[in-house]
């Protein structure tokens, strides 16, 4: 159930030395009342591949974005950066 | 002793039918006491349970059996005090003893803040009428002499606890196997390794569900899967405020009884129990990132051995005979999920994270009576699924066991 997560300015480290912040949500100010509740409490909780962050708090104590398969907790896209997201 | 557990239960096995009343997904505690009491308080016995395993393969046969309703929140403490209550009850109305055993549970406080959390706990719990008093370290020394009030000696010694004498623990698979053959004497028809891959709409209704088998249309859906309900919510086009986390446990061998109260510490993270068979049941938290993977991990089985033979010196000794996971789905608030999703007619009993187990009773009561008269009674209906979107949280992560 290990694994490790690659970060931009530590290297491969163990996630144990990571905090989860959980699976990448759109942050969006023009939301409406129902589609922001929607986005702050409703999850997709997806099995398979999922775009979540981590934070590096034993090391450089920055964002690290990745892809990862929540079935056997694989690592299927290591590093994912700003400007990839934002043509999702 | 042995008669009791050797006593089998057969399921009936026959092809599903082509309409029923209620379609329950999950044959685990939740969805069979559903099954159960619809048909046994409320007369619908036109319902089908369909498991895509075995019968409490999922986290009802991998839970640590704690039986508890010293809760922090008005309205879990009554919904967890129905659910002993009828818990109590259980052998006897499912004619399938349940191997309830009462025990006593202490909440081990290392802290000013945790001794605070449980001087509240006992407070509010006499307040509901729930058996929690605050003890200080000698009288836990004197109710467990097992214990080391040093915790290990490492700069965190027992300062008190709340105690719960009613605290129990009961025999997991035989919960299951007492719903499944109750509702099956009452006309329930229970489908074993029948997984269901869609749930049919109509005009923002559910009216059915997809399997191997064919097409099953339905008055009624019921969600009950633990941790994959936001996969199962997800056939039905609905999003759940869930995340879905694993929680491992592991037993010792099997030991002279010597362990008769139940220990947990939420500053140590673990809780520790001796089932009748006489293993050391050991739990902990939850991981901290989601995930479906039912691997279990060393690091784990080190950290939270260590942390065991802190408080209970005696388990240094002891060998580890079996570890396992389970997935958990965990609500924001640490508080359940039960109600009609915005999909009519479909209803969702989740968010039953770490504390399904001693929920099941109640849970299955409540989502009966809503399935079969469209209101949910006052037990479940503060864990409504919207309760979100109006901001009417029940917060009690405090309660949820070692988080």
């Amino acid at each position: 159930m290990g694994f490790k997560i690659d970060c931009p300015n530590c290297g491969t480290r163990s996630y144990h030395e990571y905090w989860f912040g959980g699976e990448l949500r759109a942050h969006d100010p023009s939301m409406s009342e129902d589609e922001d509740y929607r986005n702050t409490w409703l999850r997709t909780n997806a099995a398979g591949p999922q775009t979540e962050r981590w934070f590096h708090f034993a090391g450089c104590r920055r964002w690290v974005t990745l892809e990862r398969d929540t079935r056997d907790n694989s690592v299927t896209i290591p590093r994912i950066d700003i400007e990839t997201l934002r043509r999702r | 002793m042995s008669g009791l557990l050797r006593r089998r239960t057969y399921l009936r096995s026959r092809e599903p039918k082509q309409s029923y009343d209620v379609v329950i997904i999950g044959g685990g505690g939740h969805g069979l006491a559903t099954a159960y009491y619809l048909a046994s308080r409320h007369g619908i016995t036109s319902v089908g349970v369909f498991e895509r395993s075995y019968i409490g393969a999922g986290a009802t046969g991998r839970n640590t059996t704690v039986l508890r309703a010293n809760y922090k929140m008005p309205e879990s403490v009554a919904f967890y005090k129905q659910s002993f209550e009828l818990y109590k009850g259980l052998s006897l109305e499912l004619d399938y003893n349940i191997l309830m055993s009462r025990r006593g549970l202490f909440w081990l406080a290392h802290s000013e803040n945790s001794l605070r959390l449980q001087r509240e706990r006992a407070l509010l719990n006499q307040a509901l009428d729930v058996d929690t008093v605050f003890i200080g370290p000698d009288e836990i020394k004197k109710l467990c002499p097992q214990i080391d009030l040093s915790a290990g000696g490492k700069g965190h010694p027992i300062i008190g606890a709340s105690y719960h004498p009613p605290g129990s623990i009961a025999r997991h698979d035989a919960v299951v196997w007492g719903y499944a053959a109750a509702a099956q004497r009452l006309g329930v028809d229970v489908h074993e390794g029948s997984e269901v891959t869609g749930i049919t709409r109509s005009n923002g209704r559910a009216v059915g569900i997809e399997t191997a088998a064919g097409r099953i249309s339905a008055g009624a859906v019921v969600s009950a899967t633990a941790g994959y309900s936001s996969l199962v919510a997800a056939l039905a086009g609905v999003r759940l405020p869930l995340v879905s986390h694993p929680l491992q446990a592991f037993v010792t061998e099997r030991y002279k009884p010597i362990l008769h109260r139940m220990v947990a510490s939420s500053d140590m993270l673990v809780y520790i129990s001796q089932t009748a068979r006489g293993e050391i049941l050991v739990g902990a938290e939850i991981e901290r990132y989601n995930s479906y993977s039912t691997r279990s991990t060393f690091s784990f089985l080190a950290e939270c051995a260590a942390r065991t033979i802190d408080l209970l010196p005696f388990t240094a000794g002891l060998r580890i005979l079996r570890q396992w996971t389970g997935i958990c789905d965990m609500s924001p608030d640490y508080s359940p999920l039960v109600g009609e999703s915005e999909v009519e007619r479909f209803y969702v009993s989740a968010g039953w994270g770490t504390w399904g187990f001693k929920a099941i009773p109640a849970g299955g009561m409540g989502m009966a009576e809503l399935v079969a008269t469209g209101a949910a009674p006052p037990t479940i209906a503060p864990f409504r699924l919207d309760r979100f979107r109006d901001d009417r949280v029940v917060p009690d992560r405090s309660s949820a066991g070692t988080h």
